[in-house]
């Protein structure tokens, strides 16, 4: 059996947990702001600022942590455009957020055509090596856990962080009756717009650090499209989740693992028979399912959407 | 005013409160003190101005007169967070719950400074576990709220504020929405929490809850302090006097002899919705010539009844009679009604009144878009509504930028007056004016007051609901008392002072009263 023998290799793992990485830092950066209840759909434009601007900074001459720096402060500040617009100014959370992703993508590219005119072929960078080398000729684990890169470690590290934040700590509890009951937070006398704003330009900064982790790590050179529909598929990935960041973790590992598995299957002597976009296809196609059968009872955060204006009910 | 006496250190003096709303005063130079250890009711009627009162205290107004001090000390206006840190806590009338959040999670929201970097479920659980002994105040801290009953929200609410050492617990209409059990641990608790020291303040217009639970009794009338008194010096008569205050003069209709009934229920009942009470074996004749008043406190059934005579809902049991003594069948909906031949004006003006975004000549055909002249071979006539609006606005005086403007943009009054103006314009034999005053100023009262009783007079069977007792029984020829659903018996023109139909208000009287 070819899937099998694909399911077996180390390769297919550490893949898996590679494409993972920028789903991780973004579902994150996503839920954290529905959990406020903000819909982000900057996130797609989000990741392309942030995979442009951790670029740049580096082939500027910055350290590379430096730069996944940089993503994350051009990240806060397109959330923080994002935020005022949809919590004190209450515009509707979809028309913000496809315009700030509109936006954020066409800034990115006039900005590497700026500063870079003349090229064709995009410069490179030297990203980010594994962690340890050493120990990745340990079957299987091996290559999943230490072939990778730090920023995947950071990604597994922020989804314990963001769990941690936000159901132990008093502020993560503000942060959920924000997206939950408005009211009950206005009526301690905390600032709703605040505590919307906030998550909003945290969750986007996450957002933009995916997007570096893809010229950082994974492609060491930026280019248009190369965010190509991840930032939807966190979207799709929180509703997965249940907008817990455990499920939404393991959602961004399956659907990691789906997409590693059909670039392997292309290759197979079965695959040779099937039109490729088949397989390109399956993991969305798979995700859809996969969200049908599992959002079903997932509750949404009750005023998720919602805008808060004092004194209205 | 009986302020002074009793013992205790004052803990809460408001002084010469004044609020304004635009053109109503919602507050007129109220005093009011508090000591320690004891309850104070603030009762009056709806729109008396007690919310709004507790609102400034709590600071989510800003009053544009006088001072709040608590301890001694003034507390800055306009601030939630200065209330709760100078220790008052308030229960409003709708919660202000997290659903999805536990019960614990509610409790702790808001309670630690937000930079901390735990919440300290555990000991919060302890210290939760006392405090609901200490007051029997009994929660499960880890359920949802969501899935809790309205009473065990009540408790949590009353936990948020001991929680936050509250000295001093506002309660607005705390029973409104609880069964009389759920009502009877309430007032135990307050009891109890009276008696360790804390003060209250509950708001009601429930006569007998007051008596309950309170030492001392403060009545709004209009946005005035009108009485004061001693719970134990006093009584419920007459504080219903307090309440109601004296009649105010208003001209009287001719008396009319009644005519033959337009619309009946005999013997109806309809299921009870949510927390609201269903209608409990109503009859009431609906007389030609005839303004017959429903005199009641909201939420009694009166939504109910409305819904029976507009068509929007059939009864369990019992039936509905028209004009003949016609038996209105299992097609009796809003569109038969509107054949019969009833004119609606609705409690919620602005929802279910008018479509708030469409033009007044759009609103204004509303009711008739599907007849001559407004549509002809299935095309509407845009020409025939802007007449019918233009005819509407002339006759009723309706202040309008014009029959093209959204209704968005006019004012309750006038947009009142174009939604009766609509209902009387096909001539109804039957009008239901459900709260047709309500939050207008006087002017336009004045105004509907005029059409109503002209409508009377020209021979339609008006059903007047109201909140207030001086609107029904300044205008209705019969007045009918509605109280958890019993309708009582109808009452003609001056049989009945005011304070007689407040106490049956508040479910005295009654065959089968409790």
């Amino acid at each position: 059996m070819e899937i099998l023998d694909i399911l077996l290799s180390a390769t297919f793992w550490a893949a898996a947990v590679r494409i993972a990485t920028p789903l991780i830092f973004a579902t994150m950066g996503e839920l954290i702001c529905e959990r406020a209840g903000v819909l982000n759909l900057g996130i797609e434009g989000i990741m392309a600022m942030g995979a442009f601007t951790g670029w740049i900074a580096v082939y500027a001459g910055a350290d590379l942590w430096a730069g996944v720096g940089a993503a994350f402060l051009a990240g806060m500040l397109f959330g923080l455009l994002h935020g005022v617009l949809t919590a004190p100014f209450g515009l509707s959370q979809h028309v913000v957020g496809l315009g700030i992703t509109l936006l954020a993508s066409a800034v990115a590219a006039f900005a590497y055509r700026v500063s870079l005119p003349q090229v064709t072929n995009p410069p490179k960078i030297e990203p980010f090596q594994a962690v340890a080398p050493a120990l990745a000729d340990f079957p299987i684990l091996g290559p999943a856990l230490f072939a990778q890169t730090p920023l995947t470690w950071a990604a597994f590290a922020v989804a314990g962080l963001t769990a941690f934040v936000l159901w132990r700590t008093p502020l993560g509890l503000a942060v959920r009756a924000a997206g939950e009951s408005p009211e009950a937070v206005a009526a301690q006398g905390l600032s709703v717009n605040g505590l919307r704003i906030g998550a909003v330009m945290v969750g986007s900064g996450l957002m933009a650090v995916g997007g570096a982790f893809l010229t950082l790590s994974a492609f060491s050179s930026f280019f248009f499209e190369m965010v190509n529909g991840r930032g939807w598929v966190c979207i799709a990935l929180v509703v997965f989740g249940a907008w817990r960041p455990g499920k939404a973790l393991l959602g961004a590992l399956l659907f990691a693992a789906f997409d590693a598995l059909q670039v392997r299957l292309q290759q197979t002597p079965m695959g040779a028979d099937i039109p490729y976009q088949i397989f390109l296809m399956a993991p969305y196609a798979l995700s859809i399912l996969a969200l049908v059968v599992m959002s079903r009872r997932a509750a949404a955060p009750a005023a998720l959407m919602i805008p808060w204006r004092k004194g209205e009910r | 005013m009986s302020e002074s006496e009793g013992g205790g250190e004052i803990v809460l003096a408001l002084r010469g409160i004044t609020k304004r709303f635009g053109p109503t005063l919602a507050n007129e130079r109220i005093d009011l003190t508090l000591r320690r250890g004891e309850a104070v009711a603030l009762l009056g009627e709806n729109g008396a101005g007690k919310t709004t009162l507790m609102n400034i205290l709590f600071g989510q107004y800003a009053a544009d007169e006088g001072t709040v001090e608590v301890f001694g000390r003034p507390l800055p206006p306009g601030r939630p967070r200065a209330a709760l840190e100078a220790g008052i806590g308030m229960v409003h009338q709708h919660f202000t719950l997290a659903e999805n959040l536990t019960v614990l999670e509610n409790i702790l929201l808001g309670a630690a400074p937000l930079a901390g970097l735990s919440l300290g479920r555990g000991a919060a659980r302890a210290r939760l576990a006392a405090l609901s002994a200490e007051y029997g105040l009994k929660v499960e801290p880890d359920a949802r709220v969501a899935a809790l009953t309205v009473g065990e929200r009540q408790r949590v609410e009353i936990l948020k504020a001991l929680w936050r050492d509250a000295c001093i617990l506002i309660l607005d209409e705390p029973t409104a929405v609880l069964t009389p059990q759920e009502a009877e641990a309430l007032f135990a608790t307050l009891r109890r929490a009276a008696a360790k020291g804390l003060s209250l303040v509950f708001i009601s217009h429930k006569l007998h809850e007051v008596m309950a639970v309170a030492n001392r009794v403060v009545v709004l009338r209009r946005g005035r302090v009108a009485g004061a008194a001693r719970v134990a010096e006093t009584d419920a008569r007459r504080l219903a006097a307090m309440m109601v205050g004296a009649e105010v003069e208003r001209p009287v209709p001719a008396p009319r002899a009644p005519g033959e009934p337009l619309l009946s229920l005999d013997k109806v009942s309809t299921p009870p919705s949510g927390a609201r009470p269903g209608l409990r074996r109503v009859s009431l004749d609906l007389r030609a010539g005839t303004i017959t008043g429903l005199a009641g406190v909201s939420g009694n059934g009166q939504a109910a009844l409305a819904a029976l005579v507009a068509g929007a809902a059939r009864p369990a049991e019992g039936r509905i009679l028209l004009a003949g003594g016609r038996e209105a069948g299992p097609g009796w909906s809003p569109r038969a009604a509107l054949r019969e031949g009833v004119g609606r004006v609705p409690e919620d003006r602005k929802r279910e009144g008018v479509v708030a975004d469409f033009t007044l000549a759009e609103n204004a055909m509303l009711e008739e878009y599907r007849a001559s002249p407004f549509s002809r071979f299935g095309w509407l006539s845009r020409r025939a509504a802007r007449a019918r609006a233009e005819a509407l606005i002339a006759e009723h005086d309706i202040r309008c930028p014009g029959p093209e403007a959204r209704i968005r943009l006019l004012s309750g009054g006038n947009m009142q007056k174009l939604i009766l103006g609509r209902a009387l314009a096909p001539g109804p034999r039957v009008i239901l004016a459900d709260q047709p005053a309500r939050g207008l100023d006087v002017g336009a009262v004045a105004a509907i007051h005029a059409k109503l009783l002209a409508a009377r007079d020209g021979g339609a069977a008006i059903l007047l609901i109201s909140e207030d007792l001086d609107e029904v029984m300044s205008l209705s020829d019969v007045i009918h008392v509605i109280s958890e659903g019993r309708l009582s018996p109808p009452f003609a023109r001056g049989e009945m002072s005011a304070a007689a139909l407040g106490l049956r208000m508040a479910g005295e009287g009654f065959a089968d009263a409790a």
